[in-house]
């Protein structure tokens, strides 16, 4: 499907390979930025709607041109580096957000072709790349000099380390139905001639709605967005942090629920296969899958009230924890029985 | 020289670099940091060994989980650096011991004429899998002592719990089943009363 390129790839000779990389890099970055600055207006007319009001709707038709007004107005704004910080930690701790957030987006197959890296530890690389995040949120409150961000990034290690262990172990069930990391193969082993009955959120139902919840957790969103908890906190993590350092961290912060929405679709949702054997297979499917978990997100903020420390803990150690690892064992069991249809 | 050398010498660089960054940063954050950055660079080179599982392991456990606790625990400690330096010079001399010791042994090894032929790296077809290799290897042919080192590991944490647990009183901490079975009728009376007379503030 390539082969106008060809004339191209003759000219450039050994440069090709890099720089069709770089090209193939730039059209995930671009759209993802693009659906970062949306994410945002769809959050705060979504939420809206929800609670009766009518949203953003001064900035351009329907508020369309709002996300575009609020980055420059980010841009135009200067970034104070609060006395007693230590500049440099401050100023790369909202890259080190967003780095990983971008970085695992190599793995990510988007239909059957369409994948920047076709690894095979695809599954363990974004698990490596997602347990990164967290160094941001750290160094950021520790650099900032001051008790709330202090706060902030405290509670967020300790949420981040606890959640993860579930999510790991909820993709382990995913790994032992696919019998593969490669993401590419997961979606491929939920393909079957009874659509949505063959997706692995079927036998995986209690796994699905663990990573689900982790997924928030993982990416401080509320109800867990006690990292930030602007009531009680001021903001945790990123209350020194002002302009384009502020928004990279909110960058960061919608790139990973991107990610997670994504991750869901393919691990539990059958990514882009249709979910009735009688429509065609298609990238659609996958992007409105996305949607839809995105949805839940903002779904979630609008209607729970933010979980009091020691239940966040209690939920992740004492009951997600022992779930999957009950679950692990299941699917070991049911995978020895001819019962297991997957 | 080829990509693959200047990409091994690359990141070889860093993680020296990060290692006597370890050792001379000043604020125990930071040297904290510097072996973050350390154990990433190491990662890249198993990666150019084609050892992707460990590579990966190494970022996951090590990166995302221990050295986010170690910082977890640095930031909070309260350290004096003026008194954590006062031995330095007493124990230099032992250091300075333990550290030949260990660059001698890594000669020795390195070195011989047995372990030569390692450096050699095998390359392997593009469906290669380094993950379903070593869990073919772990699960056959080593799973004895793989299993017996899962229940040494199951040992040591249940004895690092068991060392840490202490039973406190007084302490003002949540019953959560009290909690969930708190029904609406037990905290909330409803009742119907006439209205007060109108208050006269003349």
């Amino acid at each position: 499907m390539m082969e106008w390129l060809q004339p191209i790839q003759n000219l450039l000779g050994a440069a090709w390979l890099p720089l069709w990389t770089v090209v193939k890099i730039m059209l995930i970055v671009a759209p993802l930025m693009g659906a970062v600055a949306y994410l945002t207006l769809a959050e705060r007319k979504v939420i809206g709607w929800m609670q009766i009001r009518i949203g953003p709707n001064r900035v351009g038709y329907f508020g369309l041109l709002q996300p575009i007004a609020d980055g420059l107005k980010l841009f135009m704004k200067e970034i104070i580096v609060p006395s007693g910080s230590n500049k440099f930690l401050f100023v790369i701790a909202p890259i080190m957000v967003l780095m990983p957030a971008l970085a695992a987006w190599a793995v990510v197959p988007f239909n059957a072709e369409l994948v920047l890296s076709n690894a095979n530890a695809g599954l363990l690389y974004i698990l490596a790349m997602t347990s990164l995040g967290v160094y941001g949120v750290i160094i950021a409150g520790w650099a900032s000099n001051s008790k709330y961000a202090f706060l902030g990034c405290l509670r967020s290690a300790a949420q981040i380390v606890s959640y993860e262990i579930a999510m790991g172990f909820a993709l382990v069930t995913v790994l032992m139905a696919a019998q593969s990391l490669n993401l590419g193969e997961i979606v491929k082993g939920q393909h079957g001639s009874y659509g949505m009955l063959n997706w692995y959120i079927i036998p995986l139902f209690p796994m699905f709605i663990v990573y689900l919840i982790s997924g928030v957790a993982e990416t401080n969103r509320a109800p867990f967005d006690v990292a930030e908890g602007e009531s009680e906190i001021v903001a945790g993590f990123h209350v020194e942090y002002s302009g384009m350092a502020f928004a990279l961290f909110f960058l960061g912060e919608y790139a990973n629920m991107i990610l997670v929405a994504f991750l869901t679709s393919i691990m539990f949702l059958g990514g882009w296969l249709s979910p009735v054997p009688f429509l065609p297979d298609s990238i659609v499917w996958m992007f409105g899958k996305v949607a839809f978990v995105l949805f839940l997100f903002l779904w979630f903020r609008a209607t729970f009230p933010r979980y009091r420390y020691d239940q966040l803990m209690r939920l992740g150690w004492k009951v997600f924890i022992p779930v999957s690892l009950i679950w692990v064992v299941v699917v070991g069991a049911w995978m020895q029985t001819p019962y297991w249809l997957w | 020289m080829s990509f693959f050398d200047v990409v091994f010498y690359l990141f070889a660089t860093i993680t020296v670099l990060a290692g006597v960054g370890v050792v001379v940063a000043r604020n125990p954050v930071h040297a904290a940091l510097f072996l973050v950055l350390a154990f990433c660079s190491a990662a890249g080179i198993w990666m150019l060994l084609e050892a992707e599982f460990l590579a990966i392991t190494l970022i996951l456990v090590y990166v995302g989980a221990v050295m986010v606790l170690f910082l977890f625990v640095v930031m909070m400690l309260d350290i004096n650096l003026v008194k954590l330096r006062e031995g330095f010079w007493r124990w230099f001399p032992f250091g300075a011991l333990l550290a030949g010791l260990m660059v001698f042994e890594m000669i020795w090894v390195l070195g011989s004429r047995q372990t030569a032929d390692v450096s050699k790296a095998i390359v392997h077809a593009s469906d290669y899998s380094n993950t379903k290799e070593l869990g073919r290897l772990i699960y056959t042919h080593y799973v004895y002592p793989f299993e017996i080192a899962a229940v040494i590991l199951l040992v040591a944490m249940v004895a690092a719990i068991a060392l840490t647990l202490r039973r406190r009183t007084g302490v003002k901490s949540q019953n959560v089943a009290e909690q969930v079975k708190a029904r609406k009728a037990d905290r909330l009376r409803i009742v119907s009363m006439k209205s007060e007379p109108k208050v006269n503030n003349k």
